[in-house]
């Protein structure tokens, strides 16, 4: 029911959907497949999305792939956790190592947008001394950008999602004014405030990717609730309604329901295209240059599974690195029950936050940084919480029935690069026959002590607020990062600054992947800031004739 | 289309479907929760002992989802409130995963086919007769005892028991239960908000289409107001 976009492509015959009109399209630029486009694009999410739009803005000629559907969100978005969960990668992945991952709903989206169709908005800058993470700051790995050339990409990106933000942001150095005011409080995020003041530490509203204005064809974010199931409004900026329209004006065309499942080396040990699954059929785009941004699980495993005799170990893999360095975030919580009835299912989950501990250092017997946000999880995602927690039958119930009345605060942590986390293939297939990815994760000494600090002083935030019965949800973690790192030095990175190959120059990774370290903020700004600085610097390889 | 409320509700009288043809529900909606509250509490997946079992554990893990209006002994055995064992089995029947598993368990329908068929065998060893036939304190035992990773038999095929109860088990069961708008209204769910939203943001304030909560003397009240939530 209402999934006929998983079955159906819709990006064809010269059209693709108009997702800010019921039934409605627009035109879409088409491409034959025996004549090579400058950049065949595999994803369409935070990095391949904004990328697609870019290049093609930029004057290239652009086919996008995505394996999922190109949805209309005004028509086929219930306020349905459980239905919305087409929206999710839902193809197995094998999870092993000491704290197997959970991925689905918690990370892997899998449609035009990716995963910002069902992302949670929050649109955070890095601290500038996370890019030279190992000099400044005795951890993890330098990144090979500059931190004020990032700010400036940010700025790009606030722009061009209308980012709704607070006037003065109580960290780093001074930004420029968020696009649209920020959103109203709801009680959830005022419980966050008042923890902070009695604690003495800053807070703020969060800066977050929904609308607080009206916005050509859409109008404000109306407080819904249902953000990580997908907004049916299109208040929420994702690529969906954002870079992807904007891609098809400038004439990139995007392929919906095609599944990458190879990218074909030429004699000349350079690119020339990628095999996709279509309609039923495997088929062939060639093109000048191929980037790979599938997420840090998906894009390993097409770098792995393209693998040649000439590359028995996988492209862009001559240094070892592929698959290796992958970093979630950590996402554990303290949860309280207030007096007040707070209602967190009203607004986006996470209104308020504090990015304290990404800034401060003293205190600390751990190595990177957390903020932590305020929350409101739908009555799905909180069973899921309680029964994590191993409660059942009346326990359960008599803890659900506090719902109205909870409150939390949830970190996105900081952790660090281990090359024991990767992305490997299993030897199970999935449905095309192509071999499905194992994710091998454990958390190390560092990152345990990281959480066992937020997890101390949030639960002091919480008690600070008024709440009680506090208890800790210890084991959840979120987003992907690594796997396929960017340095200055092929023999410790996959790819440069640029997000090019070292290996083989017209091979690009421009997602999450590329992460050398994660700092304690969402990634997915830092993604479509990268992608927006990829772009240019094509352009410019381009006018030097280096491309 | 009315739920049968417990007793025990903080929100009397409050049925998130009440507001199904208000401007709170679109027709996406409308049509996704119509399909949810048609299911019939009968397997397509599970074989007839496999079906037995599975409603016993629903019935041990989700007891809300019982009829309150059978008596206390009959009430396992009669048609639940919720059709809680009926939603996992059409998820198995679908093949309907997650995304991903713990490499200790196989895929979700070989998992429930082994875990299933351990918990009766368990239970026969521990009680001798199948899960569903021996008394709710034993089912519990069981149930805690596999929670504890204390069962071990052949049965189980490798697959550790408490990693079966905790990632598919009680987050199948407990995710099914809480997907019925009857569970929404139990907890005081405002529900589907599209496209009305929500207005009123702050603490203890409500929109007009949301539940009221009843303070301790003051249920009759809150029977009357939320009967006018829409």
């Amino acid at each position: 029911m209402f999934d006929e976009a998983m079955h159906t492509p819709r990006g064809k015959d010269g059209r693709a959907p108009d997702v800010f009109t019921i039934g409605g399209w627009v035109p879409m630029r088409e491409y034959p497949q025996d004549e090579p486009v400058d950049f065949a694009i595999v994803g369409t999410g935070a990095g391949g999305g904004t990328l697609a739009c870019r290049l093609a803005e930029l004057g290239f000629s652009v086919v996008a792939f995505d394996a999922g559907a190109w949805w209309r969100p005004l028509e086929e978005f219930a306020s349905d956790e459980t239905h919305q969960a087409k929206l999710y990668w839902t193809d197995e992945r094998i999870c092993d190592g000491d704290d197997p991952l959970q991925l689905g709903s918690n990370n892997s989206g899998r449609a035009v947008g990716g995963s910002t169709v069902h992302f949670a908005m929050v649109s955070l800058r890095f601290r500038p001394e996370w890019f030279k993470s190992r000099t400044l700051l005795g951890y993890g790995a330098d990144w090979p950008l500059d931190w004020r050339e990032m700010w400036r990409y940010y700025t790009v990106v606030e722009d061009a999602l209308k980012i709704s933000g607070p006037v003065r942001y109580p960290w780093g150095p001074p930004r420029p004014r968020y696009p649209y005011r920020a959103h109203e409080l709801n009680a959830a995020a005022l419980v966050l405030a008042r923890g902070a003041e009695a604690l003495g530490i800053d807070w703020t509203p969060t800066p977050l990717a929904t609308l607080s204005a009206p916005r050509g064809r859409a109008h404000p974010c109306v407080y819904r609730g249902f953000c990580v199931s997908g907004c049916a409004t299109n208040a929420k900026q994702s690529a969906l309604v954002t870079w992807i329209p904007r891609a098809l004006s400038a004439g990139a065309e995007i392929r919906d329901l095609a599944m990458v499942g190879r990218i074909d080396v030429g004699s000349d040990d350079r690119v020339t295209g990628v095999e996709y699954h279509r309609e039923g059929r495997w088929q062939f785009q060639r093109a000048r240059n191929v980037v790979v941004a599938g997420y840090a699980i998906e894009t390993p495993r097409l770098l792995l599974m393209s693998a040649t005799p000439r590359f028995p170990e996988g492209l862009a893999n001559s240094s070892g690195l592929v698959g290796k360095n992958l970093m979630v975030q950590a996402n554990q919580a303290a949860w309280g029950v207030m007096d007040d009835e707070i209602r967190w299912y009203k607004g986006p989950p996470s209104l308020a936050l504090t990015e304290h501990w990404n800034y401060e250092d003293k205190g600390k017997d751990f190595f990177g940084g957390y903020c932590y946000m305020s929350q409101g999880p739908l009555p799905h995602v909180w069973a899921y919480v309680q029964t994590g927690r191993g409660l059942w039958g009346e326990t359960l119930h008599e803890e659900m029935s506090k719902y109205n009345h909870q409150a939390g605060l949830k970190i996105v942590g900081e952790t660090l690069p281990q090359e024991r986390n990767r992305v490997t293939l299993a030897d199970e297939k999935d449905a095309l026959g192509l071999p499905i990815a194992r994710v091998t994760h454990s958390l190390c000494d560092n990152d345990k002590r990281l959480i066992a600090h937020a997890l101390d002083f949030m639960s002091d935030a919480l008690v600070a607020a008024g709440a009680k019965e506090v208890w800790r949800q210890l084991d959840d973690t979120c987003h992907l990062n690594g796997t396929a790192r960017m340095g200055d030095d092929p023999r410790t990175s996959v790819v440069n600054a640029d997000c090019r190959s070292w290996d083989i120059p017209n091979l690009w990774i421009c997602d999450g992947s590329v992460f050398p370290t994660v700092g304690g903020v969402n990634p997915s700004l830092t993604i479509q800031a990268i992608a927006c600085r990829t772009a240019d610097r094509i352009a410019a390889l381009r006018s030097r004739g280096e491309l | 289309m009315t739920s049968k409320r417990l007793p025990t509700s903080r929100y009397p009288g409050y049925d998130v479907l009440a507001l199904r043809d208000t401007p709170s529900w679109d027709d996406v909606t409308r049509a996704v929760i119509d399909q949810r509250l048609a299911q019939r509490n009968a397997p397509r997946f599970c074989n007839d002992t496999q079906w037995r079992t599975l409603q016993a554990l629903c019935a041990t893990l989700v007891p809300k989802s019982l009829d309150p209006s059978v008596d206390a002994a009959h009430r396992r055995f009669a048609a639940p409130r919720i059709p809680v064992a009926g939603l996992v089995d059409t998820r198995l029947a679908e093949d309907t995963r997650d995304g991903y598993r713990d490499a200790r368990l196989p895929p979700l329908r070989e998992a429930w086919r082994i875990g299933l068929a351990a918990i009766d065998a368990e239970s026969q060893t521990l009680y001798g007769a199948a899960f569903a036939d021996i008394d709710e304190n034993a089912q519990r035992d069981v149930v805690r005892r596999m929670q504890a990773g204390e069962l071990q038999s052949p049965a189980w095929q490798g697959m550790p028991s408490d990693v079966f109860f905790r990632q598919r088990l009680v987050i199948d069961i407990g995710s099914a239960y809480y997907s019925h708008p009857h569970a929404w209204s139990e907890i005081g769910f405002g529900g589907p908000a599209n496209p009305r939203g929500y207005v009123r943001m702050q603490a203890n304030r409500r929109d007009a289409w949301e539940p009221v909560e009843a303070h301790p003397g003051q249920e009759d009240q809150a029977r009357r107001e939320n009967r006018r939530v829409r």
